[in-house]
């Protein structure tokens, strides 16, 4: 099994796992149109300490008076004290969340979930494949690579948007373009701007600009269907085991602890033995992608 | 076990005994079926009884429960509940205890939920044996025999009820008796196992479960799921009556005019069509056909991966219970006698 889960300290599971934390909203940016970055920080201080995560996990977070959903965390545990949520705007929850300013209070609860194989990584190569929002939870592997560079082998980042004007953490993206100890590959599908300098076409025309040696890389991919389908047909075809890719999948959530049966694939429950799969799991469970 | 025998004419006396331990529910009649009801009067139970139609499931994870309640400055709170509260079943099936066992399972693991785990603690659970309708399946699934989860368990020999003591607080009730039980005779052990063998023969239905993960691995793609999506109705009275089916849904309810609220949980069903949609319009089970087959799979299959055995415990509410007549052991059935053509 790859997957495992001894990478952070646990944290405590609180006496009632369904109640949520009061954190501050401390800075809102907006990304685009419907998409916004909430940066959160809890108002109990000890919270603040205690919260631990692994990149890959998730929070669920409520809106008082609204409901709750599952958003992953973009931020790296190794900038700790804050957590930074990207949500797209999409139904009820996340449109009263996007009513709500800075200072405002939500309750968050978890981390929840899986997370990436961080310690089977090591020693690896790490290839980031993401597709517009897909960068969401990528991030936050991104960001703890690039932390603990010493860690891995090399590293790739591969992110395709519709348009520069769609590309999500833009500054942050282009900046990476700079460092040597990333090959950051940005890619368009198309840029009506005309400001654009950079590559146009679609993440998977991004394989044919690297060379990569599947049997020391772990793949890590995340977007929206059409990314995961062609995608995927690159990294087999590049000769990579069905167990060094690793997606997040996406599911109904109610509890996020294994108890509301919503999340369930054939026979897992995507927010205990997910979100992040291999390839190889998501194939064999009915019904996976 | 501890195990002890009350003579059937001290039933009554012994009833009285335990409402100190709690208020007292039992199955009683109504409409010419039976339900779990608060007793007004000990002579309202039934204790002979085939099925009632919602499982003690109710008294676990009611239907509707709050779970929190949020204040405007205070952020959630679980509210003032009743889940402290003392209550007594008495008469429940070795099958729906059995049922309470499985979701006990669900309801600890990583995260144990204490709106849960209250309630069991603070339900006593008064046990006793039944006779086998033609809708009963236990005796397959394994589920006609239990040895815990309950506090006391009674079953009919005759002029007694032999006592199966399964807590220390099923032994506080029977010491709060004083002098009501009694010690069992070898000649008392001898007709438990002569009944007990009698009631074996007594089933109607019998469905081999040991190779049902692999029967039903071979049989994913069997139009067998295509008939039944057809038939079902996605009215999810299965999943209600069903013992072992736990699915909930959570939602806020605002206080009008203010961000105070209650959230809270209410039954689900994995057959209504919205319990795999996301945001965004996609929906994993969209068509009848799979949400049918999903159900069956998580108990017969998806549950033996998890826990090691079928979640199902073969109460019969569920054929009870369907509109159209779905039948769990004859889709079972139908499941194993598929033969595949040949293509050739
Ligand atoms: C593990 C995980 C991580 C996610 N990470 C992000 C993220 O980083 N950014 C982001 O913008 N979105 C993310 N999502 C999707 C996000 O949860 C949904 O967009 C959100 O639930 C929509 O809620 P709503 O109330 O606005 O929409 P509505 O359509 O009104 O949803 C009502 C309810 O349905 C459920 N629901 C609806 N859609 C989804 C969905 N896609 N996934 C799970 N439950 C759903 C929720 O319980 C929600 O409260 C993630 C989903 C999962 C499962
Ligand atoms: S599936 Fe049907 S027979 Fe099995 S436990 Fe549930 S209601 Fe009873
Ligand atoms: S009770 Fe029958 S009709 Fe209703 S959801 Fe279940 S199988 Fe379908
Ligand atoms: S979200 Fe409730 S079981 Fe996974």
């Amino acid at each position: 099994m790859l997957l495992h889960t001894d990478t952070a300290p646990p944290l405590q599971p609180a006496a009632n796992p369904y109640q949520p934390y009061m954190a501050r909203i401390v800075r809102i940016q907006k990304m685009l149109d419907d998409t916004r970055v909430f940066t959160l920080r809890f108002l109990d201080e000890s919270m603040v300490r205690s919260f631990r995560h692994r990149p890959g996990q998730f929070v669920m977070l409520s809106i008082p008076g609204t409901g709750e959903a599952p958003i992953s965390i973009s931020s790296s545990p190794t900038r700790p004290e804050i957590l930074e949520l990207c949500v797209r705007r999409a139904g009820r929850m996340t449109s009263s969340l996007f009513r709500l300013s800075t200072n405002d209070v939500v309750g968050v609860r978890g981390p929840y979930g899986n997370g990436f194989p961080v310690d089977d990584i090591r020693g690896n190569h790490l290839l980031l494949a993401a597709g517009g929002l897909g960068m969401a939870p990528l991030r936050s592997l991104l960001w703890y690579a690039l932390d603990n560079r010493h860690l891995f082998d090399g590293v790739i980042l591969m992110y395709g948007s519709r348009s520069p004007a769609d590309m999500l953490f833009r500054d942050e993206m282009l900046s990476l373009a700079g460092r040597d100890d990333v090959n950051c590959m940005l890619t368009v599908d198309a840029d009506p701007s005309g400001a654009w300098t950079g590559r146009i076409g679609h993440l998977p025309s991004l394989f044919d600009h690297v060379t990569l040696e599947p049997a020391r890389t772990y793949a890590a991919v995340c977007g929206p269907p059409v990314v995961y389908r062609y995608v995927l047909e690159r990294l087999l075809a590049a000769g990579f085991s069905k167990d060094r890719i690793l997606m997040s999948l996406e599911r109904r959530m109610k509890c996020g602890i294994g108890k509301c049966g919503h999340c369930s694939v054939g026979y897992k429950y995507t927010c205990l033995q997910g979100p992040i799969f291999t390839y190889w799991d998501a194939i064999n469970l009915p019904e996976m992608i | 076990m501890k195990i002890l025998k009350l003579p059937k004419d001290k039933l009554d006396y012994f009833a009285s005994v335990v409402q100190q331990f709690g208020e007292v529910h039992a199955p009683v009649e109504q409409d010419g079926k039976y339900v779990f009801k608060r007793l007004t009067r000990w002579s309202e139970a039934r204790l002979a009884y085939d099925r009632t139609i919602l499982p003690p499931k109710k008294y676990f994870l009611p239907p509707k429960e709050p779970l929190l309640v949020y204040r405007p400055g205070e952020g959630y709170v679980a509210p003032a509940g009743d889940v402290q509260h003392r209550l007594v079943l008495f008469g429940v099936h070795a099958c729906d205890v059995y049922a309470l066992n499985i979701l006990d399972l669900v309801f600890a693991g990583k995260y144990p939920d204490p709106y849960y785990q209250a309630r069991r603690k603070n339900i006593a659970i008064i046990g006793i044996d039944c006779v086998p309708d033609g809708k009963c399946f236990c005796r397959s699934m394994r589920a006609d025999f239990v040895d815990h989860g309950f506090d006391l368990f009674f079953c009919d020999i005759g002029g007694h009820y032999l006592t199966f003591v399964g807590s220390a607080l099923g032994d506080d009730m029977v010491l709060a008796t004083e002098t009501l039980f009694e010690t069992v005779s070898p000649a008392d052990i001898d007709e438990y196992k002569r009944r007990s063998g009698a009631k074996h023969e007594a089933f109607q239905l019998d469905v081999e479960i040991r190779d049902l993960p692999e029967i039903f691995e071979m049989e994913y793609g069997s139009a067998i799921w295509d008939d039944l999506g057809a038939q079902c109705l996605s009215c999810g009275s299965c999943s209600a009556v069903c013992p072992t089916c736990y699915c909930f849904d959570m939602n806020d309810e605002a206080v009008l005019g203010s961000r105070a609220g209650t959230r809270s949980r209410n039954w689900d069903s994995c057959l209504f069509s919205t319990h795999a949609l996301v945001a965004g319009g996609e929906n994993f089970r969209e068509s009848r056909s799979s949400r049918i087959k999903f159900r069956f799979y998580h108990k017969q299959r998806g549950f033996v991966a998890e826990y090691g055995r079928p979640s199902c415990v073969g109460c019969g509410r569920c054929i009870t219970a369907c509109p159209v007549d779905i039948d769990i052991v004859e889709v079972l059935a139908a499941l194993r006698e598929t033969r595949h053509a040949a293509t050739h």
